[in-house]
């Protein structure tokens, strides 16, 4: 029953920031990005729900489209880092030898830097925009994913149950496939919810330096650190973007645990 | 003064009044009013298939229940003194000083971190007084008595060093250090081979009855209870079902239960062996096998082992031939070298007359769908994602000819020949150890394979579980004429079950002959040690047994 609470709770979580999302393409209340010097830095009221910035524009309207963006940005870099890491893990787990050493190595190097600084390095080739912070964080937290990959394929694949898919005839891929692969699914989702939210912040990061999603252009991470400033005279501006962002990795991690439950038959009951 | 009449002279050493151990989180009651007592100097087993709640029962002696269990009734006295009101310090005292307990796994019941010498010190340092030279002195003494090769080397040795046997004896002789009134040992040797079995067990005998220690060994094995114990006490579903002298439990059992144990020991079949005739089915020929061995120093070369060396073996099909050997004698790897799941280096491999050895992994497919294996522990080779269905109908995705449906008829078939109709839909964790070997047997027999591998199929497995499975597996053999290569540690298994028993030791093969022949005139002094150390008994009332 608890278990179904969390989901739920998770669930109305992630809809209500979609619903956002969504909403953001049809209509916001004012232009995200019309500038009203007049009622700057104005306090949440009647007229604008969520207060205004220090360029007057609407907070509500920009947590909206920066919803659709960062929301966007976050998954998309997530999937490309799970299927990345993925397919190096398993390749890697899977063939040992020269090619799990090799690989290895090269992922090792690359989980020496921060992934930030791996981030900042691709984002100055690439140039700033929204798909290069995409390929770029998707890039960096790739290794991790990897790593964590191959450590559940090499002891998964000692498993009794791995041979005996041998025995019956299987070839290495089929055994790879259906009895190794389901397996890793638990670890993977369980740090694929939390890198959504480290993927909401690097953004953020790599906004605020100026490589990430080029301003006026709001994301909840670009909103929350143009409200540094201001923290003390407008709190608004900061606990917007905040709370949007704690909400949805609250939500996320919730059915990030309620999914890796429901797909680990010896949860159900 | 008045005393009580029913107390035996010389006042029990433990009495256990009413013991109750609940689960209240899973609302289950696992130890069910148990009551008994043991007389110092006296031996004691404690019988029971798993679930039983033998375990916890002598856990609760020492106050070492697992997280979630409760004593919700009873009184445990040890001495006049009644552990249940002690103060945890209290039976911390007790605990190594006049409790001593030897657990199931050698293997991880010693710190992996510490020297032998450290793990022994630590009991004589916290329950005496002596200095470190004369702990020191007490440590080698007792290694000596233990027959171990050169004790002051041994107790700079870290537990990796030695074998599984060795281990066991190191864990005993560091319970029996501190002379202690009890020791409770839980499955000490089910994790050895018979032979080393016997030392051990043997060695705990003898120490126990210098030290005029009383011994509460818990078995599942009746073999053991009539070679040592003069006592015994049989559980069932946490209530005491029998209690008495060994001789009258096990040869004049009064309950249901005791007698359907006895009745599940393995016994030779009266029907002869079957001696098929006509060409081998698989064949071996000088097949060897060699491991790297252990790296001497930090950039010495593996000098290699040899796992099998030179092993010729043929099966005809319809027969079981039993491979049988201690620990380390090569007869799982010979059955994994045959099935080609571990590599060979020399020999060679026919499988109807064809060389399988050399082909190449995509030639072997008609070789892969004509043998099967059966693995030692149901709980690991079953996928825990799949269901059992799906688990069954695995092997036959293979067969190409078969749509789903017909699939799905010939694995519900198959389920249904194993005893387990209608357990499709259920996950591997739903069913019991029994039902998970019926699956991986099911799984193993539904493409009808020519030949299967059973790698200790029943070891993991209860008594009366062992019976149903070894008669479900001749059954079926019978039915469908596969050729079976049933791998064991366990003598009486492979009486009830062989027709043809080959020896095996250190990688060679020492002795070959039909069951009857091997079992009655055996020509090997190893197969010789072997079946003297198989702890079997006659129902009849043959065995020795202790006096009691």
């Amino acid at each position: 029953m608890k278990l179904r609470a969390n989901a739920l709770i998770g669930g109305v979580l992630v809809a209500a920031m979609l619903a956002m999302a969504i909403a953001a393409a049809l209509w916001t209340p004012y232009d995200p990005l019309a500038i009203d010097l007049a009622s700057k830095l104005k306090a949440p009221s009647t007229g604008h729900w969520w207060g205004t910035d220090e360029f007057g524009r609407d907070v509500l309207s920009r947590a909206m489209a920066g919803a659709a963006t960062s929301g966007l940005i976050a998954a998309v870099t997530v999937l490309l880092a799970v299927a990345l890491g993925i397919t190096i893990g398993v390749v890697a787990g899977f063939l040992r030898g020269g090619v799990d050493r090799t690989l290895m190595a090269v992922n090792d190097a690359l989980l020496a830097f921060p992934g930030i600084l791996l981030a900042m390095g691709m984002m100055v080739v690439l140039g700033a925009s929204r798909w290069g912070v995409v390929f770029a964080l998707g890039l960096a937290y790739a290794p991790t994913v990897a790593r964590v990959v191959r450590g559940a394929v090499l002891s998964l694949r000692e498993k009794e149950y791995v041979e005996a898919s041998r025995m019956i005839g299987n070839g290495e891929w089929t055994t790879m496939r259906r009895h190794v692969l389901p397996h890793c699914i638990a670890p993977v989702a369980v740090l694929a919810t939390s890198m959504f939210g480290w993927v909401l912040l690097a953004e953020s990061a790599l906004s605020f330096l100026g490589l990430g999603v080029a301003p006026p252009a709001p994301t909840w991470g670009n909103m929350l650190s143009g409200a540094r400033p201001y923290l003390q005279s407008a709190v608004w501006l900061g606990v917007a973007p905040g709370l949007c962002i704690a909400l949805t990795l609250l939500g996320i991690n919730l059915l990030g645990d309620a999914l890796r439950d429901r797909l680990d038959p010896r949860m159900v009951r | 003064m008045k005393r009580d009449l029913t107390i035996v002279p010389g006042a029990p050493l433990l009495e256990v009044h009413g013991l109750t151990l609940v689960a209240p989180a899973r609302g289950l009651t696992l130890v069910d009013d148990l009551s008994f007592g043991i007389a110092a100097g006296e031996f004691l087993a404690v019988v029971g298939e798993s679930g039983s709640g033998k375990t916890l029962a002598a856990r609760a002696v020492l106050g070492l229940l697992p997280p979630g269990v409760e004593r919700r009734a009873g009184r445990i006295v040890l001495d006049t003194q009644d552990l249940t009101q002690a103060s945890p310090a209290q039976l911390r005292a007790q605990r190594g000083a006049r409790i001593g307990m030897v657990f199931q796994e050698p293997m991880v019941s010693l710190n992996p971190a510490l020297t032998i010498g450290a793990q022994m010190d630590e009991g004589l340092c916290l329950h005496t007084r002596l200095s470190g030279a004369q702990r020191r002195e007490r440590c080698l003494a007792m290694l000596e008595r233990i027959q171990i090769r050169d004790p002051a080397r041994c107790l700079k040795a870290y537990p990796h060093e030695f074998s599984g046997g060795m281990r066991q004896r190191i864990m005993l002789a560091s319970v029996m250090l501190l002379a202690p009134r009890l020791l409770i040992a839980d499955e000490p040797t089910t994790a050895l081979d018979t032979l080393t079995q016997r030392e051990v067990l043997d060695l705990m005998v003898e120490l126990a009855r210098e030290q005029g220690t009383a011994v509460l060994l818990i078995t599942h094995n009746l073999g053991l209870v009539a070679r040592y114990a003069q006592r015994a006490l049989v559980m069932e579903k946490g209530r005491v079902v029998e209690q008495g002298t060994t001789r009258q439990v096990l040869f004049a059992p009064r309950s249901d239960y005791t007698r359907s144990l006895v009745d599940a020991l393995p016994r030779r079949s009266a029907e002869p062996v079957a001696t098929p005739g006509g060409p081998a089915l698989l064949e071996v020929r000088g097949l060897r096998v060699t491991y790297p061995g252990p790296r001497k120093g930090l950039f010495g070369r593996h000098a290699p082992q040899r796992a099998l060396d030179g092993v010729d073996l043929a099966l005809r099909a319809g027969e079981t031939v039993a491979v049988v050997g201690g620990s380390g004698s090569g007869k799982t790897t010979l059955g994994r070298a045959m099935l080609r799941l571990a590599a060979s280096d020399a020999g060679e491999i026919r499988f109807r007359g064809e060389d399988v050895r050399r082909a190449a992994p995509a030639a072997l497919h008609g070789f892969r769908l004509a043998c099967q294996l059966v693995f030692q522990d149901p709980y690991s080779s079953l996928d825990p994602r799949q269901r059992v269905g799906a688990i069954i109908e695995e092997p036959l995705r293979l067969l190409g000819d078969l749509d789903a449906a017909a699939r799905r008829t010939r694995a519900d078939a198959m389920l249904a020949e194993v005893g387990l109709a209608g357990f499709g839909a259920r996950f591997p964790h739903e069913l019991s150890g029994g039902q998970r070997q019926r699956v991986a047997i099911a799984r193993a027999l539904v493409r009808r394979p020519a030949l299967v591998v059973a790698d200790e199929p029943v070891s993991a497995l209860d008594m009366t579980i062992q019976a149903q499975v070894l008669r479900l597996l001749k059954a079926l053999q019978r039915q469908h004429g596969f050729a079976c290569l049933f791998i064991s540690h366990d003598l009486a298994a492979v009486e009830q079950i062989a027709d043809r028993v080959v020896v095996m030791q250190a990688g060679r093969i020492v002795e070959e002959g039909s069951r009857d022949r091997v079992f009655d005139a055996p020509q090997h002094d190893y197969t010789r040690a072997l079946l003297a150390a198989t702890p079997a008994f006659a129902a009849t009332g043959e065995a020795e047994v202790p006096a009691s």
